[in-house]
């Protein structure tokens, strides 16, 4: 038991790490830019008409403390860090008086919905159709596959999801291809309401799943290859298991660990996937927002965004990473 | 080094498929030096005309020739992911190397930072960026910000290679020959990481290529510099679709996905090549 909890504590360690460094990049590029945000946001508001130089030093004034550039540079950074870990990120400049937290808070469970959903499926399905395709070489339906999914990976989601949004939206139009639910239902667990969100749910998670199996797919492909080729595997087909049972207990529950770990370690780049995949069908989550928000120039809510970003995915790793042990017993051992 | 790439040419329908890909998209990028006409200028054709014999892949909106824009296109944008490969390969290289060579409580430092930057989500980092930027980002500094992020899974890679070289007797025989760790990590070491190194950089390129396309399709980069992306914006700035001008987005679509699998199936065949099981398993023929 003393393993696991050294386990447990150095991925701790290393989540606080991750957060640690991620807040520390966004502050550096916050403030390392040559340009005054401040100046920045004032010189478009008043290349609109004349504004009265008192309300624009006021202006100046608040929008430093909002950007956090008063005082010296230790102290921004101390407040830099104190608005993150209070979640403070103030109204948002958009949608004023909103607050940002309640903004994210809005869109977080549709991301978290569309990207815990659409990973899981395209992990398990990878990880299967890879397992099998490793394990019967000679298949022709699995080598098409890996075929296909060679062809599918290296896509970038963008371009991806555009050819779905073009099929589905003008080819053969059957799929809603944006938002997250129809306009004009009210937001309760009513059966239409929750068809309503699947159905939106699909077009998305579909793009993000093609994309992710391809990857899982492979891996699992080369991995099963390797364990075949192990002594226990050769050992238990010479002693006569049946080869339903090497595949299962024998090959793929040891080549899912390593799988387990990409699980984890490719986290932050499906929630890339995620971002430009919401923008593209117009779905309410984080992307959304974040894109949205750069383009009405609304600092609090793209600071907001990414530091929960950050939060979210190591958050994600962190549990996946707990996880680990149940399924690599070792750990427990070490 | 070239036995390498002559087996790989006999034996890997992969590598074959992906060279060929990559060769036709480095065509179309060096004829962007024999282009009549600058990139940045506008209306020097009429507009919107399909594609015919006069120009052969249409023109834009803009009154550009798609033809002439896509190479200009695909040249930055296969610049752009040389940038940030060779960048990257060189941080990896370096942290790959000692990480791997040194062991201990540098191996564990240098691998617990490796890790928090293979899980930092870096789009929103590079959204941030540009918010803060704005219309002062420039190419280069895009690729640097993307090269400091796009090293950490390769290096993990390279450590791995380095932690098995590190067992193999000819090292100890280097260290007792008198020659220095920087000696043996690039005499001996290094040309065991090549193949491996050609692998992950030509991954690396269609990591930060799609990412480029991502943000440039955004409008979240220097726009006025024609790349894939950029072309994207520019069509969907002039709703192309739904106007039926389909040729301004499917031909950079077709190059830029011609371009990802080519540089993909080199990768896939020479990380395949260098697993020598599974190289006996196709030099022997059985499929």
């Amino acid at each position: 038991m003393s393993g696991y909890v050294g386990y447990v504590g150095r991925r701790l360690a290393q989540f606080l790490l991750v957060v640690f460094i991620g807040i520390n990049i966004a502050y550096v590029v916050t403030h390392a830019s040559p340009i005054d945000p401040v100046e920045q946001s004032i010189s478009a508001v008043t290349s609109f008409g004349n504004t009265a130089p008192d309300a624009i030093e006021q202006m100046r004034k608040s929008l430093r403390e909002l950007y956090g550039l008063s005082g010296t540079p230790v102290e921004q950074y101390l407040a830099f860090w104190k608005r993150i870990l209070s979640a403070d990120f103030g109204p948002s400049m958009s949608a004023f008086p909103t607050p940002v937290g309640t903004l994210i808070g809005r869109a977080l469970p549709w991301t978290a919905g569309l990207l815990t959903v659409s990973t899981l499926v395209a992990w398990l399905l990878g990880n299967l159709l890879g397992g099998l395709a490793g394990y019967y070489r000679r298949s022709r339906s699995l080598k098409l596959m890996g075929v296909i999914a060679m062809g599918l990976h290296p896509i970038p989601y963008y371009i991806l999801a555009m050819l779905l949004l073009i099929v589905f939206g003008f080819i053969w139009p059957v799929l809603p291809i944006t938002g997250g639910a129809t306009m004009n239902l009210p937001q309760s667990l009513t059966a239409d309401y929750l068809g309503s969100v699947l159905q939106h749910a699909i077009l998305p998670a579909l793009s993000l799943i093609l994309i992710g199996v391809g990857s899982w797919f492979l891996g699992m492909r080369s991995l099963v290859a390797n364990v075949l080729a192990e002594d226990y595997v050769v050992y238990a087909e010479l002693a006569g298991v049946k080869s339903s049972r090497i595949l299962t207990s024998y090959v793929m529950r040891n080549a899912l660990v390593p799988q387990v770990t990409g699980l984890a370690m490719s986290l932050g780049g499906i929630f890339n996937g995620a971002v430009i995949t919401e923008k593209v069908f117009g779905y309410p989550g984080l992307g959304s927002l974040l894109v949205d928000a750069v383009y009405a120039g609304d600092y609090g809510l793209v600071l907001g965004v990414t530091t929960i970003s950050i939060l979210g995915v190591s958050v994600g790793v962190l549990a996946i990473d707990l996880l680990y042990p149940l399924l690599d017993p070792r750990v427990k051992v070490s | 080094m070239a036995v390498f790439f002559r087996d790989l040419l006999r034996h890997r329908t992969e590598f074959r498929i992906g060279l060929v890909l990559v060769a036709l998209v480095l065509l179309l990028s060096v004829l962007a030096s024999f282009s009549p006409y600058p990139p940045e200028n506008v209306y020097v054709v009429p507009p919107d005309l399909p594609p015919s014999l006069t120009y052969w892949f249409g023109t834009t909106s803009r009154g550009q020739d798609v033809f002439w824009q896509l190479s200009f296109a695909i040249r930055n944008t296969l610049l752009f992911g040389g940038t940030v490969a060779l960048v990257s390969r060189l941080v990896a290289l370096t942290v790959g190397l000692i990480s791997g060579y040194k062991g201990g409580w540098i191996d564990r430092v240098l691998m617990s930072v490796n890790d928090t930057f293979i899980v930092i989500p870096l789009l929103p980092i590079l959204v941030l960026f540009y918010f803060v930027m704005r219309d002062r980002i420039s190419w280069l500094m895009l690729a640097l910000i993307m090269a400091c992020f796009g090293w950490a899974y390769d290096a993990r890679l390279i450590r791995s290679v380095v932690m098995s070289l590190r067992q193999r007797e000819f090292t100890q025989t280097s260290l007792f020959s008198g020659m220095s760790t920087r000696q043996i990590l690039t005499e001996e070491h290094l040309p065991y990481v090549m193949p491996i190194l050609f692998s992950t950089t030509m991954n690396n390129m269609v990591w930060s290529i799609g990412l480029e396309v991502t943000l440039a399709v955004l409008g979240f980069t220097d726009i006025n510099t024609p790349t894939i992306g950029g072309m994207i914006y520019w069509a969907n700035q002039h709703t192309a679709m739904v106007a039926g001008i389909w040729w301004w987005i499917a031909f950079p679509t077709i190059a830029v996905v011609m371009a990802f699998i080519g540089l993909f199936l080199l990768a896939v065949s020479v990380n395949a090549h260098i697993d020598p099981r599974s190289r006996l398993w196709n030099v022997g023929g059985a499929s």
